[in-house]
């Protein structure tokens, strides 16, 4: 299935034209079903094709409601063990219950600025359209990552 | 006025430059394009239009859509572009674009360096040895990577990260950079449109909402479509739930290799293919347990394959020699005891971590622990949904390893794709040594724009730069600027350049709605909606593509093995499945989508089937075997295959190109065994 809705979490996030899940799935799998035609829970998400998830997460893991988890992929992984996150605005909780009952908790940084805040020009310079056929990006004098390399290493120049 | 099912809208729009796809590459390429828009506005007055299109949402697309635990490719100080392009050579024996990759190489770390700055956590090594996660590093006060901080190496290449945002940040930048109105998300581009008064230049692209009826139709004079690589044209190992966990993104569907195909623009090396080793079913990954950890893998005796079966290594001249084998001769060497029934291949999980117990202290012996399952939480949590379902704590219990099903790509171990023009100043061939490549094509290695392909204004990056690969994330990300420049170079260089249509909006629109319309036409014939003599699910018609390919072209029934004849008979299959692909049906937007990403896997598997069979030797053992070719020919092969397609006539044309080193490979390869 892999990631599947908790009936009784779920809001549909609110009567929104479209939820969190849908917003976010890669491959376009979560899908709120309206009228409750298709699971029989109105106002409810779904998986619309199980088989198709890479069990990436990424619905769980927006969803404001913590309604998504997994049931890992039943053609191939005995039943029940969990593998659940919190994620945070700089760090991911993860909770990890074993078939055999032993449970694991690890958090990872996941990022080191404030959500957002990115100013991607910021103190950055403005490139001279003459500049546009060399080799490097606009960064390339201030980023320090510019590696000009050995001249004698190209044997043919 | 709103369209329906039965009758779509069309929206058209005109633009200078259209950026197709949403992942690494795209994100780099939007990053990187608006400031050189900004510079162009303030020398010329002139305002650029711009916009990227993306079928997902941009914070959560692409490879790298989950996250990642590792930047692959992070060059260092100590190390020269020259040194990369021979690894990359020498991983995929032989036939790589030394321009290509030497220019990824000395550009790549300025990428890393950006996600560093955009708040990436980078793990680092203090004076002590002693390594820190990206947060624990801030706080301990070890400087950035730009700073001469010094990253955690799993590898020569590789640097450890706390990477499970790492696509939302290199997001974040890219949609600042643009703003949110050059942004069109949810809408799949499925179609190049060609110029009426030059079939070999680009006009246009086309696609649809898989939100709402409307289908959009974009006018520009540049395009870079970089839309990933190809996942699940190979029938996969598992067949019911678990297709979805491919191990690279089952959203990747060839879209990039088929439009760009269709628009005449020249493929390369689609032959190749990789087939990674990995924790099985899961698709975890395995390089920190290698590299980081220190674990062998062994067989079902607890022999290492790579010492017992090493003399192997001497059947592939000079690349057996080699101090690092290339992915797909380690995957030789397992086959072998595979093959030969010495299987389940064991990842020694178990010995690996206890010999790390004997020198740590239990406060580290915990930070190991959480390392190891990071690795997986960060990029592969479906590993860890098979590890806490069978019980596996890898402290006490061994897992297996796999070989998986076949992946098409140009951006991991593997070096399919698109042919481009490269770098002008590192000594590049700037004629064509090869005859039979036809006419209309370049003859050199660069004509111009970096980046562009053989069909002008039509650019790519990441997964769609054929000959070079291993450059990853941050290596795809660098590439798409390096198209954002020449892209904008191209708008200069033609102002006055108008591109038209070599097709009505009226056939476009006819032609991208042809499943709907099968659909429509059809769906009462029959009582059952999924039966129907006159069209076919794009599920079944993927099952039929896939049943095809690992059966004909050397998947995983086979033991990755082919020939000849199985070839001729795979491309007479995949001829009357490119017909039937005209049948398929789509009941909602959601299987129009589908529809056309199963319509791209074929095309890309067709291309894939005809290198093989153009190829007589079987260059990369391990990944696949053309059993009548079963040896490497570095006489008559040590080349490039190439190809273009022709969309009137539905048929391919598969040529040479000569290879040519520019960095001295001799430096790869100990002294051969005699």
């Amino acid at each position: 299935m892999p990631t599947f809705v908790r009936t009784e979490k779920c809001d549909g996030c609110k009567g929104q034209d479209k939820t969190a899940c849908m917003y976010i799935c890669p491959h376009d799998l979560m899908k709120l079903d309206k009228d409750g035609t298709y699971t029989g829970h109105a106002m409810k998400a779904f998986n619309q094709e199980p088989d198709q998830c890479w069990e990436c997460y990424s619905c769980v893991k927006i969803c404001p409601q913590g309604a998504i988890e997994a049931r890992h992929y039943a053609d191939i992984v005995p039943l029940g063990g969990s593998v659940q996150p919190m994620r945070g605005s700089d760090s991911i909780m993860w909770t990890i219950k074993f078939r055999n009952g032993v449970v694991k908790r690890f958090k990872f940084p996941i990022r080191t600025t404030a959500e957002g805040s990115i100013d991607p020009y910021g103190g950055k310079p403005m490139p001279k359209l003459s500049q546009l056929a060399e080799t490097g990006s606009f960064t390339r004098d201030v980023m320090g990552g510019f590696r000009a390399g050995n001249p004698a290493e190209l044997i043919r120049k | 006025m709103a369209g329906t099912f039965e009758n779509p809208e069309i929206v058209q729009e005109e633009l200078d430059i259209l950026i197709v796809g949403g992942g690494m590459a795209a994100c780099g390429c939007g990053f990187e394009i608006m400031r050189w828009a900004e510079a162009v506005k303030a020398e010329t007055g002139k305002e650029l239009k711009i916009k990227l299109v993306d079928k997902a949402a941009l914070d959560r697309s692409g490879a790298v859509a989950m996250g990642l635990s590792a930047i692959n490719t992070y060059i260092g100080p100590r190390q020269d572009p020259a040194d990369y392009a021979r690894m990359v050579s020498n991983d995929l024996m032989g036939i790589t674009r030394d321009d290509l990759a030497y220019d990824l190489g000395r550009n790549v770390d300025d990428s890393v360096h950006l996600f560093e700055e955009w708040g990436l956590p980078i793990w680092k090594t203090d004076a002590n040895g002693v390594r820190h996660d990206g947060a624990d590093a801030i706080k301990e006060g070890l400087p950035a990577l730009k700073d001469g901080g010094e990253p955690v190496r799993s590898g020569k290449w590789q640097i450890m990260i706390n990477g499970e945002s790492y696509k939302w940040i290199v997001a974040e930048a890219a949609k600042k950079a643009l703003g949110l109105e050059r942004i069109q998300e949810r809408v799949f581009i499925v179609h190049l449109i060609n110029d009426k008064n030059d079939p070999h230049r680009i006009a246009g692209a086309a696609g649809f909402s898989v939100r709402e009826n409307k289908i959009y139709i974009y006018k520009a004079k540049a395009i870079m479509l970089a839309a990933g690589g190809c996942v699940n044209l190979f029938r996969p190992r598992s067949v019911g739930e678990g297709q979805g966990r491919a191990w690279y993104p089952v959203w990747n569907a060839g879209s990039t290799y088929a439009m760009a195909a269709e628009a005449g623009a020249e493929l390369t090396m689609m032959e190749n293919r990789f087939v990674p080793a990995r924790f099985k079913d899961g698709y975890g990954p395995v390089g920190a347990w290698f590299l980081l950890f220190k674990a062998q893998a062994v067989n079902a005796n607890g022999e290492v394959y790579m010492q017992k079966n090493k003399e192997l290594l001497n059947d592939y001249p000079p690349y057996g020699q080699a101090a690092v084998p290339a992915s797909c001769l380690r995957n030789h060497l397992m086959l072998k005891e595979m093959k030969e029934g010495r299987g389940p291949i064991m990842m020694d999980t178990v010995t690996a971590l206890a010999k790390l117990r004997e020198t740590l202290t239990p406060k580290e012996v915990k930070h190991l622990e959480a390392e190891a399952w990071e690795d997986f939480l960060d990029m592969c949590i479906g590993q860890c949904g098979v590890w806490v379902g069978e019980n596996i704590e890898p402290e006490k219990k061994n897992s297996e390893l796999m070989p998986t099903e076949p992946y098409l790509l140009g951006s991991h171990s593997g070096c399919c794709g698109i042919w481009v023009s490269g770098p002008t100043d590192v000594g590049a061939p700037t004629d064509e040594a090869m005859p039979g490549v036809p006419e209309h094509l370049p003859r050199g290695w660069n004509w111009g724009y970096r980046s562009m392909t053989t069909v002008k204004g039509l650019f790519t990056a990441g997964d769609g730069v054929g000959a070079s690969g291993h450059k990853f994330s941050s290596g795809s990300h660098a590439e798409g600027r390096m198209a954002a420049k020449a892209m904008v170079k191209y708008c200069i260089d033609n102002p006055d350049l108008k591109p038209e249509f070599d097709e009505t909006p009226e056939q476009i629109a006819e032609a991208i709605w042809k499943p709907v319309r099968n659909f429509l036409e059809h769906k009462d014939y029959t009582t059952a909606i999924d039966v129907n003599p006159n069209y076919i699910t794009p599920r079944m018609l993927q099952f039929r593509l896939q049943k095809i390919m690992d059966e004909y072209v050397a998947g995983v029934a086979t033991y990755y093995n082919t020939n000849d004849v199985l070839l001729k008979m795979a491309e007479e299959k995949l001829e009357m499945l490119k017909e039937d692909a005209q049948k398929m049906r789509a009941k909602d937007l959601h299987e129009l989508l589908r529809a056309w990403e199963n319509y791209h896997r074929i095309l890309t598997a067709e291309a894939h089937m005809k290198h093989i069979q153009f190829r007589e030797e079987s260059r990369y053992p391990g990944f696949y075997y053309r059993t009548d070719k079963n040896f490497i020919d570095e006489q008559n092969w040590h080349c490039f295959v190439n190809s273009i397609y022709d969309k009137k006539t539905k048929k391919w044309t598969v040529f040479k190109r000569a290879h040519v080193d520019l960095v001295d490979k001799s430096k790869l390869f100990k002294q051969a065994a005699h």
